[in-house]
């Protein structure tokens, strides 16, 4: 009976458009357009309930230094800030262990060991985020305070970033754990961007006679400079984003910091910290303004990202 | 004087030295990974009683825990499955044009929103409705507050992973059966779908994966309860949420728990990501 329909309007353009298809059609075009809607009723929901946050505190909402619920002042400045700096410290470390593991992954490697190792380093992305935390919390803390600050501090103690007493609960323990986080995002990205260099790149380092890491570095890491960036940007998008490992390490203290080894506190860390205990619709305004920030920010490194990277990425990666 | 060690040797040294620091960097990230399943063993293994395991938190477990992640899991796969999955298949399939393009950016957009803002976004939503009136104002902390924030993280995951799925099938096959005169919404349903179901339940676990370990977004949304379910607009505890509040709590017993219910969650969470790649192998073999 088809067949005969496609026979009888052999010259129409859309041979086999019953009500069905149309009735499907249309279907999965609304669904698609509503999650399109969703998106703008996320960012109208956010701007409505920031609204009076907005108006009361206007630009200076960016500037202002402190947050205190009791004369209803809001300042996000050192929340930023502590975005700034755990995020970068969380690349600093980051960017050069996920390349190590991105280099031995796609060029240093046997066969038989690529697809279980980058397999477990994989499965760093899939340990929840609060589990994280509490590793924070009771194992990798006290560590820090024991064994690493006091050791970073016995090498770069003169620098005023590395002084006071380690406390083990602080900006660079977050950073710390973040860095951790980011290793299986940056490193699968960066070893995509290995793996699409052409071998014929690699054959003709080896042929002028150049060892394996002379190879490596003057062949392959060039050629796939644009990708490893991209895969750093993409590494940063998630570090902002990131909630509950550092709600868990950093210390929460919303205050600015002239010593990683002093508490601190991010955008991220403020909204999960204070959210229940928002006092006013005000203070609530201003949580929320907070995760506007968080949004945009999170959107302008992604979309960077994208740019750089697009081709290489799988689903689900990119920010938390 | 002659250089102690030639140009050559030295090149080979710095090599065999990179190619260790390489291995280095391998390690460094294998050992927080062995240190948390390590500690979570050691520390949460002695947690797992009968009673931890039966018992909802006012009698000192987290079964209720257990129950509000499996039933939040449930219905938010209730809801962003058929969305998902549908929005793949409008990708896959119909949207060539400039709407294709311009929904597929939002959906990127909306996979790389950091989640603890998309908590914001729902608890905002059911309480602008509530103060409006249109809803009761317990719905705020709720479960279905919580389902909004995980349906909305795993909505765009889904949708994304089953158009890469949909795009995977040969134009051939849709054109057989188009050929045989067969309308297109059944050739997708029929054709299309089936042949690429195990990739759909791969993304459909993997969205699960994400949500299944959300924290923020439920710390925002759920409020507390330390008893078993009872009623869609009511508090619910669930395991992320569970280890936050059992992590900060100041007595070494809850310190203790947080360890026990931090060992399910792991191994739940692994198990789910091993799962999806065997579904993954498994049609790697059957090809």
């Amino acid at each position: 009976m088809h067949a005969l329909r496609i026979l009888r309007g052999g010259t129409r353009a859309r041979l086999s458009a019953t009500p069905g298809d149309l009735v499907f059609e249309g279907l999965s075009t609304l669904v698609a357009l509503s999650v399109v809607g969703l998106l703008v009723v996320i960012t109208v929901i956010l701007y409505l309930v920031a609204q009076e946050s907005i108006r009361v505190n206007g630009l200076r909402f960016l500037t202002d230094t402190i947050w205190d619920s009791v004369s209803q002042r809001f300042g996000a400045a050192p929340f930023i800030y502590g975005m700034l700096v755990t995020s970068g410290i969380a690349l600093l470390l980051g960017v050069p262990v996920s390349l190590g593991i991105a280099i031995f992954l796609s060029e240093l490697a046997p066969p038989w060991l690529r697809i279980p190792l980058t397999f477990i380093v994989e499965l760093l992305a899939a340990v929840p985020s609060v589990v994280y935390g509490l590793w924070g919390i009771f194992v990798l803390g006290p560590a820090m305070r024991i064994y690493i600050e006091p050791g970073v501090q016995s090498v770069l103690g003169f620098l005023p970033l590395f002084q006071g007493r380690p406390i083990g609960s602080d900006v660079f323990t977050a950073g710390v754990i973040l860095a951790i986080m980011i290793i299986p995002t940056i490193s699968a990205v960066s070893r995509e961007a290995l793996l699409a260099v052409p071998d014929s790149q690699r054959e003709a380092a080896l042929s002028l006679g150049a060892t394996r890491w002379e190879t490596t570095r003057l062949a392959v890491l060039r050629y796939a400079r644009a990708g490893i960036f991209g895969a750093s940007i993409l590494g940063l998008g998630r570090a902002v984003g990131e909630t509950m490992a550092v709600t868990m390490t950093i210390g929460n203290r919303a205050a600015f910091f002239g010593s990683l080894f002093e508490p601190g506190q991010t955008i991220a860390s403020q909204i999960a910290g204070r959210w229940l205990d928002a006092s006013t619709p005000l203070e609530l305004g201003a949580l929320v303004e907070l995760g506007l920030i968080l949004m945009l920010v999170s959107l302008i490194i992604n979309a960077f990202a994208r740019l750089l990277v697009g081709r290489f990425l799988r689903v689900g990666e990119g920010a938390e | 004087m002659k250089f102690p060690v030639d140009r050559d040797t030295r090149r080979r040294w710095f090599d065999v030295f990179m190619s260790g620091a390489a291995l280095v960097c391998v390690g460094l990230a294998l050992l927080p990974l062995g240190s948390i399943l390590m500690e979570a063993f050691v520390r949460g293994a002695p947690a797992l009683t009968p009673n931890f395991l039966t018992q909802p938190s006012l009698l000192g477990g987290i079964a209720n825990a257990i129950q509000g992640t499996f039933i939040l899991i449930g219905l938010t796969s209730l809801v962003a499955l058929p969305v998902g999955i549908l929005t793949g298949i409008y990708l896959s399939e119909f949207g060539k044009g400039r709407i294709g393009v311009v929904v597929r950016f939002f959906v990127d957009v909306m996979t790389q929103t950091p989640s603890v803002v998309v908590g914001i976004f729902a608890y905002s939503f059911v309480l602008t409705l509530a103060l409006s009136g249109l809803v009761p104002r317990t719905l705020v902390f709720s479960v279905i507050s919580g389902t909004i924030a995980l349906s909305t993280i795993m909505i765009p995951i889904v949708a994304r992973t089953s158009e890469d799925a949909l795009r995977l099938v040969p134009t051939s096959a849709r054109e057989a059966a188009l050929a045989l005169g067969i309308p297109r919404y059944r050739t997708i349903l029929r054709v299309v779908l089936p042949s690429c179901a195990s990739a759909l339940v791969t993304g459909g676990l993997l969205g699960i994966a994400r949500i299944g370990g959300e924290t923020a977004p439920l710390l925002l949304t759920l409020g507390s309860s330390r008893e078993f379910f009872s009623g869609l607009d009511q508090p619910i505890a669930a395991m992320p949420t569970q280890v936050y509040q059992f992590a900060i709590a100041p007595s070494l017993a809850e310190n203790q728990a947080a360890w026990g219910a931090s060992l399910i969650l792991v191994l739940l969470m692994l198990g789910i990501s091993i799962a999806s790649r065997a579904v993954i192998r498994l049609r790697a073999v059957k090809r």
